[in-house]
């Protein structure tokens, strides 16, 4: 029981109240730039969980089972790198040859995640964080979920303000970030949260 | 004076942050106060300059196919070296930084430059290309980190510079003071364009 209440706050801190996009302004650049159409963001927020929960996986137990043991705990950003990039390339590799209907949602979105801050940030705050190796792939999955809801919302709402008045400077990118700005003031709401 | 040109392009025309909205994640998240935006700008120009020297030097060496990779690795070996210089002479600043140095290896702008300039350019021009866009990277979270530093705490690099009757807007160090201070700069950066 003690378990699945850790789990159950670990899930609305990596969600809301420490929301990695809003909060600690990772993957902001797929932020920006994927959240001009609905379903597009939607792809991309499906091939991030994805990709996070894995990473998550595979850097905790290379970092457990080989940097540590071997201590090159120094080697880690380039071990953690790399290893995504490659998880990269075989996840692409895989979902092409066995599912191509999703390979086609997610195709252009895939290669693009490789330089997502978010996938090597939460690879090392799962360390930093002393996560088991359970609570670091859950991790991923959450802080990947919470990626995905604000990618949507986003999304939404750029699709409606396309149609709206705005002046022609704050067009496109400003007026995005100002948006984005009103998400993390609402989002802050959450850090009164006690868990 | 063409390497001239390479230097100062970074600066405003080809403003790295401003322009081409690269490098985002460090730009909102380190730019609390002053001090934290010279460190996290002094640690990407360094490996800016030293991955661009590096790359322009071995690019003839490198197969077309795996030279993202390549120049990933290149990059994370810099960022890694800065990583340990600054927890070992600047561990407070290091401390403050915190992911977001290692974060250095996914930021656009280095990896942009990588492939936009030192994969076909000289030793010499990567360099001042690297020197102009770190520069660039360095002054745009400068200005932003000194608004909020200023609108947040009232302070400048520590320093009261509001009178004592000023209560400061705290929302302006938080997150959502990042994004805001950010969308309104670009949108008077594109007013001045026209």
């Amino acid at each position: 029981m003690e378990f699945v209440s850790k789990i159950f706050a670990m899930a609305i801190v990596a969600i809301f109240v420490q929301n990695f996009v809003l909060m600690r302004f990772l993957g902001l650049c797929p932020y920006i730039g994927v959240s001009k159409k609905l379903d597009s963001a939607l792809g991309m927020g499906m091939a991030v969980i994805f990709v996070m929960t894995m990473a998550s996986t595979f850097t905790w137990l290379i970092q457990s089972y080989l940097l540590v043991p071997l201590k090159l705990e120094f080697l880690q950003t380039i071990a953690f790198i790399l290893t995504i990039a490659s998880l990269v390339q075989l996840v692409e590799i895989i979902i092409q040859k066995t599912a191509p209907a999703l390979y086609k949602a997610l195709g252009m979105f895939l290669p693009l995640i490789t330089t997502n801050c978010a996938v090597l940030g939460v690879a090392i705050l799962n360390i930093n964080e002393e996560y088991s190796f359970i609570e670091a792939i859950l991790n991923g999955f959450f802080a990947g979920l919470g990626f995905t809801l604000v990618l949507i919302l986003m999304a939404g709402i750029r699709e409606k303000l396309d149609k709206s008045e705005i002046p022609a400077s704050m067009k496109g990118m400003p007026i995005a970030m100002i948006v984005a700005g009103c998400m993390a003031l609402a989002f802050l709401g959450f850090s009164g949260l006690k868990i | 004076m063409k390497l001239m040109k390479e230097f100062t392009k970074g600066f405003i025309k080809e403003n790295p942050v401003f322009v081409m909205a690269l490098g985002l994640c460090p730009t909102l998240a380190v730019t609390t106060s002053v001090e934290n935006a010279i460190g996290m700008g002094f640690a990407a120009t360094f490996v800016l300059v030293f991955s661009n020297i590096f790359i322009s030097l071995i690019k003839n060496f490198i197969p077309a196919k795996v030279r993202i990779p390549a120049y990933i690795v290149v990059i994370a070996s810099f960022v890694t070296i800065i990583d340990m210089v600054m927890h070992a002479f600047v561990p407070a600043l290091h401390k403050n930084l915190g992911l977001f140095i290692p974060l250095i290896v996914v930021n656009c702008i280095i990896l942009g430059r990588a492939e936009a300039f030192a994969g076909k350019n000289n030793v010499i021009r990567s360099i001042f290309d690297g020197l102009g866009m770190g520069i660039g990277f360095t002054i745009a979270i400068i200005v932003i980190g000194a608004i909020r530093e200023i609108l947040g705490a009232g302070q400048l690099l520590g320093f009261d510079v509001l009178p004592q009757t000023y209560k400061p807007v705290l929302v302006a160090i938080l997150a959502p003071g990042a994004f805001l201070v950010m969308g309104l700069l670009m949108g008077l950066m594109n007013l001045k364009k026209k």
